[in-house]
């Protein structure tokens, strides 16, 4: 951890480009690889709605590559849709969103946003983006194990997981890789945030983003252990033959399994959503750290509650450790715990609807700037809103219950994170390209990309709520067919499909105006959102050491309209006009 | 710019970079064990039946004195430098590391003997969480002797360079080590006595 990395043009390519220590250069390679793992667990799922829209119909185009142990001739065998299925999961949450989150964006701006020179620890950043890399190259590899790759839905449930094809294995080593990426990662971002702030810098003058930022770290930190404990388990249960997660007495294809039994496959349940419940805000504070820094620039005047933003934002922190047993209504743990987990679970709904409010109430009165980030921060709203309140009924045990494990779970979830967080993810490209590379996206293609994805994301999940509201179980090979309470909702199937694949074609435009952009993007001044945070205030692109002199706050983040001020903005730098 | 208070203690917060780090460290690991004997908890009062007296108590408890015992020798490295001893140093952090070898070869005995009359972690639920938490705990063990291994031969050239730097370094080592030893003090009685 030696401090003394100002010395840029001693470095050679690969410790540059490559292997580099700069917060800046591994935010944008973990940029790179989360949006292609994004892509490619979005393909997964164009590939699966082919299924679901046509049952039994050979693939086009790419159902004869696929091969005879995956879709002989074509058509999808079910136990290559349940590794679609699984390996979706996984790679969307762990591989892409997390990582573009906090990964790229934390890496990239908060240190910029907080006036630091680095993160605290370069040699541990660079470490866990390639523990990371290592992580997803794993989880890859897995569909070419014999049997595929893992095939017990994205949360892994045992018994089934405990023996499943050997694809399980390679998903638990992946985890492994990516749980310590971010625990070294979450590290490293609570130090810089503590440690680093500039001067005059305080708690409470820290940008949304960095306080979003910070309560991400402290879930990654405390929740992602017990998963790993999880995963050691269940790895001795498939290399060991321990039966932490098999009972007694278990009968697979008609033979009792020869193992000790005595374990529970409760536990696994426990661990895993003690993490993956607080992965839920894991996925959607960073979002809400975005869309409160666009809203803000984009209104001209100041976050409405900033205060109270940050404290529910902290109080949803906490929360988020004690409401995980939601997702377990249907184990039959009993009413008393049932009572206990749905009350946390409608109290924690409060500080989410403080932000929310807080976003919605900011741009009462202001003069929007109706620019691509913006459209998608402000889609961000209602979208989030939409997936916010189709959890109530799901977070009260009488109601989860007809409702459990239907499509109507998938809507909820998809509207949080796909048009809720991956939208705000958009937001925040569309908003720091500019500070990546002095120059600006493509406003036409971009507003092309954001009404054409608007209007997808709602024809693909908007119909799961009618299709689980009538009983569709999920996880289903042909999305329902064969069930008589099916038939009616049926046609939705293809609908929805044809939904996303549209949804692809409008991310081409997003893909063409990004490397576009890159090249010939029109050239711009060096604050061009006219915005008040630090990041803004280095040179574009900021240099190794990010600032020429050390940069010292004399205000509040969101100091837009100051009344008597001379322009529209006052950075957080500029010293009290005399 | 450079990276501030890797040495020097941020005047508000009273801690350098590495020290607020290997505490965060602590309690992520803190979380690790913890669900590690959550388990343990829950798959005791769901078993039908627990065997007593299985494991090797006196070779335990010999083993748990060498531990404490290395935990005080990392904390007299530490106290060596900082009265800016060397020697004394070089002693104690050897000291501490061949302690954990003598844990190490206790450890070895105790597990190659319930291995050989058939008593592995397949056998029963039992035998699956006391290899898997003494093991994970061994593999802890075995971590923080790289690094004090490092520490004692070729990292300990920055004391030339970098005293202070150096005997901050130290210090973190020794709050993983004392951590480690801290997570044996209850794997021994929830194992071996209760």
């Amino acid at each position: 951890m030696e401090g003394n990395h100002s010395h840029d043009h001693e470095l050679g390519f690969w410790r540059k480009y490559v292997f580099s220590q700069d917060h800046k250069v591994i935010g944008i390679q973990y940029g790179f690889t989360s949006l292609l793992f994004l892509l490619f667990g979005f393909t997964l799922m164009m590939v699966m709605r082919w299924q679901l829209a046509y049952p039994g119909q050979p693939i086009p185009i790419i159902g004869s590559w696929l091969g005879d142990d995956r879709a002989p001739q074509g058509i999808m065998l079910p136990e290559f849709y349940n590794q679609l299925g699984a390996m979706h999961g996984t790679i969307m949450v762990f591989l892409g969103i997390v990582p573009l989150a906090v990964g790229a964006f934390g890496n990239y701006v908060m240190p910029l946003q907080i006036g630091a020179p680095d993160m605290a620890f370069p040699k541990l950043n660079m470490m866990s983006y390639w523990v990371y890399f290592m992580g997803g190259v794993t989880m890859l590899t897995s569909f070419v194990m014999p049997g595929g790759a893992a095939n017990s839905g994205w949360t892994s449930y045992p018994p089934l997981s405990d023996i499943a094809t050997i694809g399980q294995t390679v998903w638990l080593i992946g985890m492994v890789f990516l749980i310590t990426s971010s625990l070294l990662g979450s590290v490293n971002f609570i130090v810089t945030i503590v440690q680093l702030r500039a001067k005059g810098l305080t708690f409470m003058r820290l940008p949304f983003f960095v306080w979003a930022q910070f309560v991400t770290s402290f879930l990654l930190l405390l929740a992602f252990p017990p998963l790993e404990a999880a995963g050691v388990l269940q790895l001795m249960d498939r290399l060991a033959g321990t039966s932490f997660f098999l009972p007694s007495g278990l009968v697979v294809t008609g033979q009792p399994l020869n193992v000790s039994g005595g374990g529970s496959p409760l536990l696994w349940q426990h661990l895993f959503w003690f993490l993956a419940h607080p992965e839920v805000y894991v996925l959607i504070l960073p979002a809400m750290g975005i869309v409160a820094e666009v809203i803000a620039n984009n209104t001209r005047k100041p976050l409405w509650g900033y205060k109270s933003m940050v404290y529910a934002a902290i109080f949803l922190g906490f929360m988020s450790f004690i409401v995980w047993a939601h997702h377990m209504f249907m184990t039959g743990m009993g009413t008393i715990i049932s009572t206990f987990f749905q009350t946390t679970t409608m109290i924690i709904s409060i500080p989410s609807i403080i932000i929310l409010t807080a976003l919605f109430i900011s741009l009462w009165g202001g003069s929007i700037r109706f620019t691509t980030p913006m459209l998608f921060a402000l889609a961000f709203l209602p979208m989030f809103g939409i997936g916010g309140l189709t959890g109530l009924p799901l977070g009260l045990s009488a109601t989860d219950i007809p409702l459990h494990d239907t499509y109507y779970v998938i809507g909820h979830f998809h509207y949080v994170v796909a048009p809720g967080t991956i939208f705000a993810l958009f937001a925040g490209i569309y908003y720091w390209f500019p500070k990546l590379t002095g120059r600006k996206m493509n406003e036409t293609l971009g507003r092309i990309h954001f009404f054409g994805s608007f209007v997808c994301m709602n024809a693909i999940f908007m119909p799961m709520f009618i299709v689980g509201l009538a009983g569709v179980s999920r996880r289903l090979w042909d999305g329902g067919a064969q069930y008589a309470h099916a038939q009616p909702v049926l046609h939705w199937n293809e609908f929805m499909s044809h939904g996303a694949w549209a949804l692809g074609v409008f991310q081409l435009f997003f893909i063409f105006n990004l490397f576009w952009s890159i090249r010939k993007g029109k050239k711009v001044e060096e604050n061009y959102w006219h915005a008040t945070t630090l990041e803004w205030a280095t040179p574009t692109p900021p240099p190794h050491g990010n600032f020429l002199t050390a940069p010292e706050v004399f205000r509040p983040p969101y100091e837009y309209s100051v009344p008597g001020a001379k322009r529209d903005f006052t950075p957080q730098n500029q010293r009290m006009e005399a | 710019m450079e990276i501030p208070y890797t040495i020097k203690a941020r005047p508000d917060t009273g801690l350098i970079n590495a020290k607020l780090g290997i505490w965060l460290f602590l309690a992520s690991e803190v979380m690790l064990f913890g669900a590690l004997f959550s388990s343990y908890i829950l798959l005791r009062v769901g078993a039908v039946e627990w065997p007593h007296h299985v494991l090797d108590v006196p070779l335990a408890t010999v083993n748990t004195a060498v531990l404490i015992t290395s935990s005080i020798t990392m904390v007299m490295s530490w106290a060596s430098l900082m009265m800016k001893d060397f020697k004394k140093y070089k002693i104690y952090m050897g000291a501490t590391i061949l302690l954990g070898f003598v844990f190490l070869t206790i450890k070895y005995f105790e597990y190659s003997h319930h291995i050989q009359i058939g008593e592995i972690p397949s056998k029963s639920t039992f035998f699956a969480i006391y290899f898997t938490m003494t093991g994970l705990h061994m593999l802890h063990v075995i971590g923080g002797m790289i690094v004090n291994s490092y520490f004692w031969g070729p990292g300990s050239k920055m004391w030339k360079t970098e005293p202070e730097r150096f005997t901050n370094r130290i210090e973190v080592a020794g709050l993983y080590w004392h951590f480690v030893d801290l997570v044996w003090i209850f794997l021994f009685p929830v194992l071996y006595l209760l």
